[in-house]
């Protein structure tokens, strides 16, 4: 009996699209090095961390929404309230940072908490109860002020323009070491904890994870706090990086971080993804920036019709794949 | 033969849905070591009995015992954490994850709270191999076939300790290899003392596996047998039911029929239906009789372009035709009243009579609308002809009851005057009322030289409307009978039981 | 009709609110040759929103979503003006500005329609590349123009009433046209509410996304060049920006489902009336114009809860009947592989 050999119809590809991804990252890479003097180096690429520290962390707990099949529109004005929060109590009543700091994660994650709940107790699309979220955050932020609020508490800024030498002239700031924790982290849980499981199921089927006796309702709320806790993280890495709090920062950034995850390879009808995928969905986001800025004549909105261009052929390629694997 | 002590008994099981007596008094009980059919064609309570039993539905009436205590499960879960495991026809499986995780997700092997992914994978491996399977379990289960699904599935209701395992339907997508290796399984299972009881539309899998049968029809317990000792003929006859009473032919005189409007020459669909060969003439009425699930819907979507067709080729009128989408039959006035009129049919949204002026409009183009004033007369006219209640047109056409609603989509095909109308089961749980008109109806469009396939689960109701039946089993066409005095609903029974072997 | 129930009061409500704070709200005076007062300016402001929501009302019949609009609007207001900067007529600007917007309708169809990626997804992508090509066409710039002709589409005035109310009543003159008296709105209701059947009733359904799309680009467009008219520039990374999220709103709140099906026109206009109103009200009552987005929310919110049929069980459930679980099926769902 051939029973092992029976209906085997493809190999698993799972891995097939973070590796388009990182081939992509590479070759953007090789080109730019090829291109431009001085961009064959090991400082741009961290650079690109630096840059984006904020943004990758966002982007993870998107990609935690975005398994489970939901999306999570508010990720932006989190961020931005998250910068205000911090910005407002520090510079108003002189709050020390470390107070401060876990109250905006507490925040952003009840934020989170709060839409995660609606949208599994009332069932309503998470598309709206996010963009209600997003009305939500940003009209806080204007409540709050509506200039820029400087950041110049003396341990903030100190840390915030720490630089983190490593070997030979190479620099990170401490928010790319936080956003590395937060991704190896995230990825610990996606991968080894019952949760983790339970969202790539849910995303899966969702009624066939209810059947096979998942908790679906805890693991919707549990993505959407998770993705509220990131993005009020973000928002603190955020003000480390402008030194202010402001409520227009981060507008658009939910788009930013929805493209990351997409060019990562991660399903938008959840499932299917990896962090790693994310991961380098951004420094792709990032290295666009990176070259239009070396080419110096290219204006900086080639960035989002390359970035539509590349969400393009990623979701293309997804449709493809799906249509392959589905039979 | 002595009786082993039931695991399981269900005794006296009725439930009542708004309008429907879905269960009246049925007796249900499952040995350990045996497997046990639950058969009944559709509309019978098979579901609604395995929902009560599972805990989907609670019952009205009645008591379950498990090993000689009353229990009353509140979910599936608590159903499944006291032993009674369900795999249902379509997998209810997450085909993203691997094989492993799909066995034993929510219970999987962990360490300090880390998933031991290397003991779930042995542990998977393990149960899968007492179904006599090796599988890569760390490959995602979407790159096998659903027949290793389904079985993924029962490895899953086996891990707990079960004691009774429900199969509904695990058959009605695998191919014959496929079933063989599930039956290898259901047997390994029998022998290790599980009882399992077995859903399945195809007659000759039920007398290879089982050893004992409950039949139902119409929410009642037919009876209990041992299927050794039931013949396959007396098993449709207690299906399908003989109301005895005089099967008045619709037609009169014999009519002759020798201008063919369809002529399908080896079409077929795989996986749906075996290739099959077919002429419709005009204004004859050829009756699909077969079980359920044994091909007469397929039949029909293929006719009707809404599944493509993978082999053979139609002529219509004589002309090779190309009937790749219902647009296309339409326009050959093809005509198709689907059985699930919910899913295929209705726009619940919209009131009758758009619902009604639908697939006239479809035909017209947007641009086109079809004038007020004809809407309302067509609308008028057949709401009146077709005795639609109530008879307001502008009423939602989901607030009407299963009937009418089966009228309105009947009157949508009628306003086109098709040539060729297909009925796929149109008079399934509507009442005896609307029934009979529908019967009629189908005997005045025959009388105006509209050809029409009528496909019935009641063969009274086919032998008495049809010229010609077409007999299916088992996805084959296997006969057509002529509809003369010599065809009665046994002989049509027997066909359907042997597969047309003897006859 | 009682769907339009809610939506109405919610608006005499607002209206009423501003009538207490202001009460020369209502009053309307003729001034050189034009109507001014407070109900006036809500439609001429209003003007955009409600065509964008007029074109995303048939795109969410349909059971789809265009979140594009935003970018297209920008992209047309920037072709015009750039056109009219190189000395085009009016005339050709506004005719290229539109077809291109048409263009990317049909693009974002095709995606749907023809491919088969789901709406959000699909629109996704241009509402990203949009902003960047708007941006292309300004050079980055702020375009300003100095056409009196071009001034009349957002900011003029026919017979004293506002050119871009007078706009707004011709669309949805030709919506109500193309839905109600042709057979277009029962074909796009069809389709939203039940694909299937539709396909087996005969209906041409991706003609029919792919029209409903191109017409939600094309009103996105006309809303483009009234923005961008009334302030004799177009700004390509502003313009619009969020507008499709008020216009979803402002459907929603009509009564529209975004699952699909049953439309109402008369609901958006409603829906839009109401948001363009609130904005006002913040203003008039004297909140700080900031707090205008938590408003919004707390609408937002407040709609989607009544709407949802989980919420009005959970809310009303001892008025409420418990749905029964529907008769037993039997039917299975066939495997068409």
């Amino acid at each position: 009996m051939t029973t092992t050999a029976i209906g085997r119809t493809s190999v698993p590809a799972k891995y097939l699209p973070v590796l388009v991804t990182g081939c992509l990252f590479a070759a953007m890479f090789v080109a730019g090095g090829i291109r431009y003097e001085g961009f064959a180096s090991g400082q741009v690429v961290l650079n690109v961390f630096i840059d984006n520290a904020f943004l990758l962390v966002v982007a993870v707990g998107m990609t935690f929404v975005i398994l489970t099949g939901g999306i999570d529109l508010s990720v932006g004005s989190v961020v931005a309230l998250s910068t205000m929060i911090a910005a407002s109590l520090m510079a108003g009543p002189g709050w020390p940072p470390y107070v401060v700091i876990p109250l905006v994660l507490a925040i952003g994650s009840g934020l989170g908490l709060v839409m995660g709940a609606i949208v599994h107790a009332f069932d309503i699309q998470p598309f709206i109860v996010t963009l209600a979220g997003m009305f939500l955050a940003r009209g806080l932020c204007y409540t709050i002020g509506t200039d820029s609020i400087p950041i110049e508490d003396a341990t903030f800024t100190a840390f915030a323009q720490t630089r983190i030498d490593l070997f030979a002239d190479l620099w990170i700031s401490p928010s790319v070491v936080i956003a590395v924790v937060v991704v190896l982290v995230a990825a610990y849980v996606l991968h080894y904890t019952r949760l983790g499981r339970s969202v790539y199921a849910t995303g899966g089927s969702e009624q066939s994870a209810m059947l096979m006796g998942l908790p679906v309702g805890r693991t919707k709320i549990a993505v959407y706090t998770i993705s509220g806790f990131c993005s009020a993280l973000g928002g603190v890495l955020l003000s480390f990086y402008m030194l202010s709090g402001y409520g227009l920062h981060a507008v658009g950034m939910e788009l930013d971080a929805i493209a990351a995850v997409v060019i990562g390879g991660t399903l938008l009808t959840g499932g299917s993804g990896f962090l790693l995928g994310t991961v380098l969905g951004v420094l792709v986001l990032g290295l666009i920036q990176t070259i239009i800025s070396f080419e110096g004549t290219l204006s900086s909105w080639w960035t989002k019709i390359f970035i539509g261009l590349l969400l393009f052929v990623f979701i293309l390629l997804q449709r493809v794949f799906s249509a392959r694997t589905r039979r | 033969m002595a009786v082993p002590a039931p695991v399981l008994t269900m005794s006296g099981i009725g439930k009542q849905f708004p309008g429907v007596k879905a269960l009246d008094g049925v007796d249900l009980r499952l040995s350990p070591g045996e497997v046990h059919a639950l058969m009944g064609e559709n509309g019978a309570g098979k579901s609604t009995l395995i929902k009560v039993l599972t805990g989907v539905y609670p019952a009205d009436t009645g008591t379950i015992e498990l090993d000689g205590a009353a229990v009353a499960f509140g979910s599936p879960l608590e159903a499944r954490q006291a032993g009674i495991s369900t795999v249902y026809q379509e997998v209810n499986l997450c085909t993203n994850l691997s094989v492993a995780e799909n066995v034993l997700i929510g219970r999987e092997p962990r360490r300090l709270g880390r998933i031991d992914w290397k003991r779930m994978r042995a542990r998977a491996a393990e149960l899968l191999s007492r179904l006599e399977l090796s599988l890569d379990v760390s490959a995602p289960l979407s790159s096998y076939s659903l027949a290793i699904q389904q079985m993924v599935a029962i490895a899953r209701a086996l891990d707990v300790d079960a004691r009774v395992l429900i199969l509904d339907e695990p058959t009605s997508s695998l191919d014959a290899g496929e079933v063989e290796q599930l039956f290898m399984v259901m047997r390994r299972l029998k022998e290790e003392g599980i009882a399992i009881l077995f859903v399945s539309h195809f007659l000759d899998q039920i007398y290879e596996i089982s050893d004992r049968m409950t039949i139902l029809r119409n929410g009642r317990l037919v009876g209990e047998y041992l299927t050794s000792e039931l013949s396959q003929v007396q098993l449709v006859a207690k299906m399908i039911g003989q109301e005895l009473d005089a099967l008045e032919r619709l037609h009169g005189e014999a009519r002759v029929f020798d201008r063919p409007l369809i002529e399908a020459r080896e079409l077929g669909r795989a996986g749906a239906i075996e290739p099959f060969s077919l002429t419709v003439h005009e204004g004859e009425v050829v009756g699909l009789a077969g079980l359920l699930g044994s091909g007469r819907t397929e039949i029909a979507r293929l006719l009707f372009g809404a599944d493509h067709a993978g082999t053979g080729e139609i002529a219509v009128g004589g002309a090779p035709a190309s009937l790749r989408t219902p647009r296309a039959a339409m326009h050959h006035r093809i005509a198709f009243c689907s059985e699930n009129r919910k899913a295929d049919g209705l726009i619940p949204d919209l009131t009758v009579r758009e619902n009604i002026i639908l697939a006239l409009q479809a035909t017209r183009g947007w641009t086109r609308p079809v004038p007020r004033e004809q809407q309302d007369e067509l609308v008028g006219r057949y709401v009146k002809a077709l005795r639609i209640s109530p008879p307001n047109p502008e009423h939602l056409v989901r607030d009407l009851s299963g009937g009418n609603q089966q009228k309105v989509v009947l009157a949508r095909w009628l306003i086109l005057e098709p040539r060729l109308l297909i009925l796929d089961e149109p008079t399934r749980g509507i009442d005896v009322g609307a029934k009979t008109e529908i019967q009629r109806l189908v005997a005045e469009l025959s009388d105006g030289g509209v050809a029409v396939l009528f496909i019935s689960a009641e063969l009274e109701e086919v032998l008495r409307l049809s010229h010609k039946v077409e007999v299916l089993r088992d996805r084959r066409l296997v006969a057509e009978l002529p509809n003369d005095a010599e065809l009665t609903t046994d002989v049509l029974m027997e066909t359907i039981a042997s597969g047309g072997r003897d006859s | 009709m009682r769907r339009l129930l809610w939506p109405a009061v919610v608006l005499v409500l607002l209206l009423a609110l501003n009538v207490f704070f202001t009460p020369s709200f209502f009053s309307i005076q003729v001034r050189d040759g034009h109507l001014y007062g407070s109900l006036i300016d809500i439609l001429r402001f209003g003007a955009p929103l409600i065509l964008v929501a007029l074109g995303m009302t048939l795109v969410i019949a349909t059971g789809g979503i265009d979140l594009s609009v935003g970018s297209v609007v920008a992209i047309s207001g920037a072709l015009a003006c750039l056109q009219i900067s190189q000395d085009a007529g009016v005339f050709t600007a506004v005719a290229l500005a539109l077809g291109l917007c048409l263009v990317l309708g049909a693009w974002n169809g095709f995606l749907v329609a023809g491919i088969g990626i789901q709406p959000i997804i699909a629109t996704l992508i241009l509402m990203v590349a949009g902003r960047g090509l708007a941006q292309l066409i300004t050079g980055g710039q702020i375009i300003t123009v100095n056409s009196e002709a071009y001034k009349v589409i957002g900011g003029g005035y026919w017979l004293t009433v506002p050119f871009g109310v007078l706009i707004v009543l011709a669309v949805l003159g030709i919506t109500a046209f193309l839905t109600r008296r042709l057979a277009l709105g029962m074909l796009i209701e069809s389709v939203g509410g039940n694909a299937e059947a539709s396909r087996l009733a005969g209906i041409r359904s991706r003609g029919i996304i792919l029209m409903v799309y191109a017409f939600a680009a094309l009103c996105a467009g006309v809303a483009g060049l009234m923005i961008s008219s009334n302030v004799s520039s177009a700004d390509g990374n502003n313009a619009g920006l969020w507008i499709e999220l008020d216009a979803i709103l402002a459907v929603v709140i009509g009564g529209t489902s975004l699952a699909g099906g049953r439309f109402s026109l008369g609901g958006t206009v409603l829906g839009a009336l109401i948001i363009q109103t609130l904005t006002t009200t913040v203003y008039s009552i004297g909140v700080p114009p900031e707090t205008t987005l938590l408003f919004k929310a707390l609408v937002v919110t407040a709609v989607c809860l009544i709407q949802s049929p989980s919420f009005r069980e959970k809310a009303f459930r001892r008025r409420g009947r418990t749905a029964p679980p529907s008769p037993a099926h039997e039917e299975k769902v066939r495997v068409t592989a």
